[in-house]
């Protein structure tokens, strides 16, 4: 389908209820621009920016722009692979397998790193001989709507790591905010964003408006807070492996695991058991448990990376380096979420140049 | 069916009062377990031993002492519940101080006054087999304590930093989104991200996760605006003897 150009975003959220879909996208709340359920294109953050650095985030009115801000704290995981769920239940020794709750959101605001963040945990949790079943049907209930970044954070690096700001892929519409006048150029990734698309009221794209979106994406390429020069990174990390440098960074490190949460990639997870008082059950709950933590290495009853230094080391080893031995490709799609929300403020992208 | 007794040394009532407050699942409990002994909700004084002894409050006076000795011998399992039984509590901060000199400022005949010149958790004086932490604890860790202990398991309390939970829960960060002053990084989780779910800073009264920097976390506070003091304070308020000396960190 060829490209369109959208005046309002109402028709979009409306279609998408229409077909069923409960339509989350980028709300201001509690301090943040966050994804919440969206009644209409009103609850959208209008005018407003925030302004990312190093353990810092602040809102600031900005512009008109509808998205012009980064990252958000929520990464699409949330949706994906939620903090806790429900493996199974045993009654009177019977297991009874948890339901799988995968209800039909639409996210409306995606960006280019979290699509690419989705294609890495599609790698890691459907590859392999061991699929997870609940994160398939949960990706699946999803209906994706890309937005090119217009305005990168002080902490994005995504155009060093090659996956934005423009989405090229993993979505089934994608929109780019032009201005002059204001509106929105819509194209369509598959054959559910074409037909969504089709039944909107639009105008067909102008070469301009094709000029235009590519000079967006074009502009906030430029304008990253953040670079990582990767030539080389796999190897030096291994090589590096005996490096000062990790003590160092272990003074600051709190090891409270902020970035790990933060992150639209870490999948690690545990497993707890409990017990019900009430009605003698017992349940297997699955959670995000993190690199960070004591326990996630706890073996024969003391942990194997017991310092703060062998458990960042694990952790920035597995982004740039293990994770491509595993998966073929880097654990990190360059939002920068780990570097706003550390409280220590501590910099991926400082580090690894340190460790060089 | 087993029995169970909740005790009662220094301290301000709110943990076992956590145990009233189940509500929904106190039924449950009692259905499960004799309550042999809680005086908070009956004056029956079932004799020991005990297969669960749950003790609030930290030992102050040498009649805690020998009471805290007796209720170990009469039970199976021993539990503390709370910072005060656990750390030591507020009443703690005598330890900073004289406590003579206290009581004779506050009381007119300070005589009549037999306490101790520390406040101390349980576990520094007889064997603990187990610590849950908070002030107040939490409801459904206390739940999950009572369900581990009578099935036979060990306890799901982890150990790590509140951050956990308060991402689990969604959220935002209120020391690098707000500025808020937050102990949450050097916190052990439990209270589910309470205050910061309320746009609080966390106070640190669960005590200090499985390995705490808070050195590396004053610099932070300390650019957002606490001074020596005020760091002093937070830390020394719930937990004085479990955060130690991380005020001067």
């Amino acid at each position: 389908m060829e490209p369109i150009v959208l005046d309002t975003l109402d028709p979009l959220i409306e279609a998408l209820r229409e077909r069923g879909y409960a339509v989350v996208g980028p709300v201001v709340r509690d301090g943040v621009i966050r994804f919440a359920e969206l009644g209409s294109a009103a609850d959208l953050p209008t005018g407003w920016g925030d302004e990312q650095a190093p353990g810092a985030y602040r809102l600031r009115a900005r512009g008109e722009l509808v998205f012009g801000f980064a990252a958000s704290p929520d990464a699409v995981k949330r949706f994906t692979h939620p903090p806790r769920t429900s493996l199974f239940r045993m009654r009177d020794g019977v297991p009874e397998r948890a339901p799988v709750e995968a209800p039909k959101v639409a996210i409306l605001g995606v960006r280019a790193c979290d699509l690419a963040a989705l294609a890495v945990q599609d790698r890691v949790l459907l590859g392999g001989r061991y699929p997870d079943e609940a994160y398939r049907k949960r990706r699946a209930a999803l209906f994706l709507i890309a937005v090119t970044c217009a305005v990168p954070g002080g902490t994005c690096f995504c155009a060093s790591m090659g996956a934005g700001p423009r989405a090229v892929s993993g979505f089934e519409v994608a929109l780019t905010e032009l201005s002059g006048p204001h509106r929105f150029l819509a194209e369509s990734g598959g054959e559910r964003g074409a037909a969504l698309l089709a039944a909107l009221p639009s105008q067909p794209a102008a070469a301009a408006d094709l000029e235009a979106a590519r000079a967006v994406a074009e502009a906030a390429a430029g304008r990253m807070g953040r670079r990582v020069d990767l030539d080389g990174v796999r190897e030096r990390l291994v090589q590096q492996r005996e490096s000062p440098i990790w003590n160092d960074i272990a003074t600051r490190c709190l090891t409270c695991a902020n970035c790990t949460m933060v992150c639209p990639t870490c999948f690690c997870v545990t497993v707890e058991d409990g017990t019900d008082l009430a009605d003698g059950t017992a349940e297997r709950t699955e959670r995000w448990d993190s690199c960070f933590t004591l326990d996630f290495t706890e073996l024969g009853g003391a942990p194997v990376r017991a310092s703060g230094a062998a458990r960042y080391r694990q952790w920035l080893s597995h982004k740039f380096s293990t994770w491509v031995d595993q998966f073929g490709a880097y654990g990190c799609v360059g939002c920068g979420r780990c570097i706003t929300w550390c409280p220590a403020g501590i910099d991926i992208t400082e580090e690894l140049e340190r460790l060089r | 069916m087993k029995k169970l007794a909740v005790f009662k040394l220094a301290s301000c009532d709110g943990c076992q009062l956590t145990l009233l407050d189940c509500e929904d699942e106190l039924l449950s409990v009692a259905a499960n377990v004799e309550i042999a002994y809680f005086l908070e909700a009956s004056s029956a004084r079932g004799e020991g031993p005990y297969d669960l002894s749950l003790v609030e409050g930290s030992i102050t006076t040498p009649e805690d002492l020998e009471r805290i000795r007796r209720i170990r011998r009469l039970s199976r399992h021993l539990v503390t519940i709370g910072a005060c039984a656990t750390a030591g509590g507020v009443q703690a901060l005598r330890n900073l101080a004289d406590v003579g000199e206290f009581a004779s400022i506050v009381y007119a005949r300070p005589g009549y006054i037999q306490t101790l010149d520390r406040s101390t958790p349980v576990s520094a004086h007889v064997s603990v087999d187990f610590e849950l932490r908070g002030c107040p604890i939490d409801r459904r860790q206390l739940l999950e304590v009572i369900a581990a202990l009578l099935a036979g398991r060990r306890p799901v309390v982890p150990t790590h930093s509140v951050c956990i939970e308060c991402k689990a829960r969604g959220n935002p960060c209120v020391l690098i989104a707000h500025g808020t002053p937050c102990l949450g990084p050097v916190t052990q989780a439990g209270c589910g991200a309470l205050c910061p779910a309320f746009n609080r800073g966390c106070f640190g009264c669960f005590g200090p996760m499985q390995s705490p920097n808070a050195a590396a976390l004053n610099a932070r506070l300390r650019a957002a605006g606490m001074d020596d003091e005020e760091l002093a304070r937070v830390y020394r308020t719930f937990n004085v003897t479990s955060f130690g000396g991380s005020c001067d960190a």
